[in-house]
């Protein structure tokens, strides 16, 4: 693995992690670390870093749907202008061109299911070359960006072993 | 009628790490850095033909020695990777864990009164194997000042020249050492001069971030008399599937396979299936954790050098054995569970020249290492 592909999977693992920690795992001086980042972040290759939220800890909860959008297309509009008009509502998280029985699948959150709901009928359906939204709400989170949910804690070896 | 413990087993103490189990057992909020064995789980592609042998009900005994397929891919890994080159009909035994090749070996080869030479500090099993054969373990201490390493000198002040046999482990449980081929070299001339037979558990040898493994075996005149162990429980993370082998000339695994033949018949059937799968295709995996573990070894052995504890540079295996910053080692790792609620294991119980130390195991995921080490911090300043 070369630097770069290395400090972006420990980022990827956990973004936190300081510059001294991820020189140690790398065997990298912290000037090195930090050079590597800095050029991962103007070639535009990192392009943020989050928390991964378990909204169900979180009070008020946080209501999030995956939405199944068919659109057709006519001569002056493509996929890239209905994508750019919708990913600018704050309300939409992800979206993605897909393969398949649908177009797009986009992720919206909200605070209860009515402003969801009240977002898509008002705000997403009427865009003209929308034909079709399909609405999941999601129910329960087990894996969020490769990180699992659940109590963690299931590490059952003996706590001291041969 | 009273179950009075025959003479061996009564002579053999308890394990020194069962006492820290049920201390640690005593709280749940416990990190622990106690545990030898990976935190990974096996491969899917090794747990995918587990589960298919089952449901084509592949449950019943195989030969004795181990399935003929698992043999041959047992052979040719050990002589691609380490040029251990061995005829799978004759030369290789299947085993229920590295654990039952040693207690195989110590049996067919030791008599009551037998001398068997240990470099410690070792795996915490050899001892009372050899005391259950009915020999006699003669202790040789190796010392941080020569990073763990068995050295001749190490041999000769110890007195293994009059064993009849030698014990040793690399990459070593618990002090994470490693030996080159250069290194081991002294130490065959030994075994060589003084006609000792080897023992040498190599389940670690895909453990070895610093260089490549060597196995004493391959070093001239050490073939005859050499056994050498391995298995599937540290580089597949396989330890409950307990499948292990060993390697020997004929007659050699003609005697061990004596006593298998006779108590486990033959090693887990499943577990077969599973290990013939992992040498087939799970290299990518092995590599993987090998990385994963590398980089949680830099993180540590440097945590302990910012915290001015003294740690030689562990080069295999997942254990580091930094020196204990207290006098008595069982007394530190004992209040460290009780006020930081981290799990070290003290290094006096793993033999002779343990003391002072403490066996760090890094088969835990990095958030708790760092989080441990911390605390191991705050508990030492
Ligand atoms: C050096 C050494 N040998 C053997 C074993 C046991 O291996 P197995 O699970 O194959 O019996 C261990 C387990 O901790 C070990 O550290």
């Amino acid at each position: 693995m070369s630097d770069r592909e290395e400090i972006l999977a420990l980022l990827r693992e956990n973004a936190r992690y300081s510059t001294e920690d991820l020189a140690r795992q790398t065997d990298l001086a912290p000037e090195e670390v930090e050079a590597v980042i800095e050029e991962l972040e103007t070639d535009g290759v990192i392009k943020g870093y989050q928390a991964v939220v378990d909204w169900e800890k979180v009070e008020p909860e946080r209501v999030r749907a995956a939405v199944e959008l068919n659109v057709t297309l006519d001569r002056e509009t493509g996929y890239d202008d209905i994508a750019e008009r919708l990913a600018k509502f704050p309300e939409v998280q992800g979206l993605r061109l897909v393969s398949g029985d649908f177009d797009f699948a986009m992720e919206v959150e909200g605070d209860s299911m009515s402003e969801v709901s009240r977002f898509i009928s008002e705000q997403v359906a009427p865009v003209p070359e929308i034909t079709q939204t399909v609405t999941h709400y999601i129910m329960e989170s087990y894996k969020e960006r490769g990180v699992e949910f659940g109590d963690g804690h299931d590490d059952d070896r003996l706590s001291i072993s041969p | 009628m009273t179950f009075e413990p025959s003479e061996r087993v009564a002579g053999v103490p308890p394990s020194g790490i069962r006492r820290f189990f049920e201390i640690a057992e005593e709280y749940d909020d416990i990190i622990s850095l106690g545990v030898g064995e990976p935190d990974f789980a096996p491969p899917w592609a090794a747990r995918d033909a587990a589960i298919a042998s089952l449901e084509r009900g592949q449950t019943s005994y195989t030969a004795n020695r181990g399935m003929r397929e698992l043999r041959e891919r047992i052979a040719v890994d050990a002589d691609e990777k380490y040029g251990l080159s061995y005829d799978p009909d004759e030369e290789v035994i299947v085993t229920s864990g590295a654990s039952e090749a040693v207690d195989l070996a110590f049996r067919a080869f030791l008599d009551p009164g037998d001398s068997v030479a240990v470099a410690q500090p070792c795996y915490i099993s050899y001892m009372p194997g050899v005391q259950f054969a009915g020999a006699d373990v003669v202790d040789v201490p190796t010392r941080a000042a020569d990073e763990f390493k068995l050295t001749r000198e190490a041999l000769e002040a110890s007195g293994a020249a009059e064993a009849d046999a030698l014990v040793m482990c690399y990459p070593n449980n618990p002090t994470g050492a490693t030996m080159t081929r250069a290194e081991l070299e002294p130490v065959a001339a030994f075994a060589r001069e003084h006609d000792l037979l080897v023992f040498s558990d190599e389940i670690y040898s895909e453990l070895s971030y610093e260089h490549d493994h060597a196995s004493i075996a391959t070093l001239p005149g050490m073939r005859e008399r050499t056994v050498v162990f391995n298995g599937f429980s540290k580089a597949y993370a396989m330890t409950g599937l307990r499948l292990g082998y060993a390697l020997a000339p004929a007659d050699a695994v003609d005697a061990m396979n004596r006593i298998h033949q006779y108590t486990m018949l033959s090693a887990p059937t499943t577990a077969q299936h599973a290990a013939v799968e992992a040498l087939d295709s799970c290299g990518d995996e092995v590599r993987e954790m090998r990385a994963q573990y590398d980089r949680r070894r830099n993180f540590v052995l440097s945590r302990f050098e910012e915290m001015g504890i003294d740690c030689f540079p562990a080069a295999g295996a997942f254990y580091a054995f930094p020196e204990c910053p207290w006098a008595d080692s069982d007394e530190f790792a004992e209040a460290l569970i009780e006020e930081e609620r981290v799990a070290v294991v003290p290094g006096n119980v793993f033999g002779a020249g343990g003391e002072g130390h403490l066996r760090v195991s890094y088969a835990t995921s990095l958030g708790d290492l760092k989080e441990a080490m911390a605390r191991i911090e705050s508990f030492i300043t």
